[in-house]
């Protein structure tokens, strides 16, 4: 699967889409293949404010656990609730399966994620 | 990232197909195992609508033989190997003095004063060494470590009786329950018996190592016809958790004995003394002081093996084995909980990293084949 252009992504594997002072987050396809069938995600509440690199969750395939990890600081404005009845729409369209949107506190932090090549070259 | 082998783990005969059929390898008991080929649901609901083909090569293959071998069989397994007729086989256990378990195993009577024993992949070396042991007053009879002299194939699922019986002269569907036979499968020589560890109608398949991919192979293209696909350990140890079969290391070890384990058919009280046998009868006569039961979580969150488990705020006990089960669709587990507690029914509190979900104790299995 492609990484797609439009997208920011991490060293531990969540991708970021940017669009003004919001991010919306998941876990990149990489991911979702090391973890394996997804039964379980575990969302912040609305509200919950995050530290960059801070855990806003945890996501739990058959055989293990795994913590999430928010790519940048702010204000957890949004979560995907359909992710709880349908944990595993991560493993099928990792990419579209956002889990939380940031409403975002320092954006300068921003300029450190990396592009689609960039964590191509990471996984590769 | 680079896949990494570890050369010192052992590997079966069909490693080499597994790493080329692109399954997840994982250690295991000192083996490089297949944790999953498609994905541990899509194996595990394979198993339960189809058929599922494991390679449990890993399993220690342990022979007892001599003109005192079923003296010295009952000395070590708990269970009663006089009731096994040749061509039968029977779950048991071997016990510590204490009455508590040194492995789970099943016994095969291969002839009047020859057994096979298979016990779990990490504890061969050490059940051999306990068992050459224990035997030596047995009279004459010997022990023999025959792991690598077979390779093992694990057939399960719904579709199993008429892919394999399409490779083999062995009258499959007249075989009952925990019976063997001998015979060829796909032009190899085999014993085959009615066994297996998911709870599903199935086969297990001794061959010769050198002939294990010719009938893995065998297998897999007269499955097509029912999709069968293999799978690793990852859906054996789901498959099995459904079927409430308890694992050595997990729901059963040195610290726990067959009555807290709900295990006491396979204890053998009227055939005489065996190891562990006074450690059990004090124990059945007290009464065992805890149980293990299933449980069935009511909030979301999925209990573990080593999440501590709460009653009215009091810890009690630990999940041994627990997991969200992909047939039935329900986080499930096991635990060790005092008797009081261990009736179906009673509301637990189980601590998932720091956050306390209530389940509930059911009977168990949690699935039973229809």
């Amino acid at each position: 699967m492609a990484y797609p252009a439009g997208l920011k992504y991490t060293k531990d594997h969540e991708w970021v889409e940017l669009s003004g002072d919001r991010a919306k987050v998941g876990i990149t396809d990489y991911a979702q293949k090391q973890l394996g069938d997804v039964v379980y995600v575990e969302l912040p509440e609305v509200g919950a404010i995050l530290r960059q690199g801070e855990s806003f969750g945890t996501i739990e395939s058959v055989k293990a656990v795994s913590e999430l990890y928010s790519p940048v600081s702010g204000e957890v404005v949004d979560i995907n609730a359909s992710l709880k009845n349908k944990p595993e729409t991560v493993n099928s369209d990792p990419h579209g399966s956002w889990m939380i949107v940031v409403k975002l506190g320092h954006p300068a932090e921003t300029a450190a994620l990396l592009d689609a090549a960039q964590y191509t070259d990471l996984v590769r | 990232m680079e896949p990494v082998t570890d050369t010192s783990l052992k590997k079966t005969p069909l490693h080499a197909r597994h790493r080329a059929a692109g399954a997840k390898m994982v250690p295991f008991g000192g083996w490089d195992m297949p944790l999953e080929y498609s994905g541990i649901v899509d194996e595990h609901m394979a198993v339960r609508t189809r058929a599922g083909l494991f390679d449990v090569s890993h399993m220690g293959e342990i022979e007892i033989a001599g003109t005192d071998a079923l003296a010295g069989v009952q000395r070590i397994s708990s269970n009663d190997a006089s009731a096994l007729q040749v061509g039968q086989a029977q779950y048991s256990a071997l016990l510590t003095a204490r009455g508590t378990f040194v492995d789970d195993l099943l016994v095969y009577r291969l002839a009047p004063q020859h057994f096979l024993l298979v016990v779990n992949a990490a504890n061969t070396e050490k059940d051999f060494a306990w068992i050459d042991n224990e035997i030596k007053t047995a009279g004459d009879v010997v022990a023999v470590d025959a792991s690598s002299r077979y390779a093992l194939l694990s057939v399960q699922g719904p579709a199993a009786l008429d892919v394999l019986g399409s490779l083999t002269e062995i009258d499959l569907p007249g075989m009952k329950y925990y019976r063997f036979a001998h015979g060829e499968v796909a032009n190899v020589r085999a014993t085959v018996s009615r066994t297996g560890y998911t709870g599903e109608n199935g086969f297990e398949v001794f061959v010769p190592p050198q002939s294990a991919e010719r009938v893995w192979q065998a297998i897999l293209s007269a499955g097509q016809a029912v999709d069968l696909i293999p799978a690793g350990l990852g859906a054996r140890d789901t498959l099995r958790l459904e079927a409430s079969m308890r694992l050595y290391g997990q729901d059963i070890d040195d610290t726990t004995t067959p009555l807290e384990a709900g295990l006491e058919w396979i204890v053998g009280w009227k055939k005489g003394d065996f190891n562990g046998a006074a450690a059990l009868r004090e124990q059945k006569s007290q009464g065992p002081s805890r149980k293990l039961v299933g449980f069935e979580m009511l909030d979301p969150g999925i209990a573990r093996h080593g999440h501590e488990v709460f009653i009215n705020g009091e810890t009690c006990g630990r999940v041994t084995s627990g997991t969200q089960t992909p047939f039935l669709k329900k986080a499930i587990g096991m635990a060790y909980l005092p008797i009081a507690y261990a009736a179906p029914g009673t509301e637990i509190g189980v601590d998932i990293r720091s956050r306390r979900a209530r389940a509930r104790v059911v009977p168990m299995p949690f699935y039973r084949r229809p």
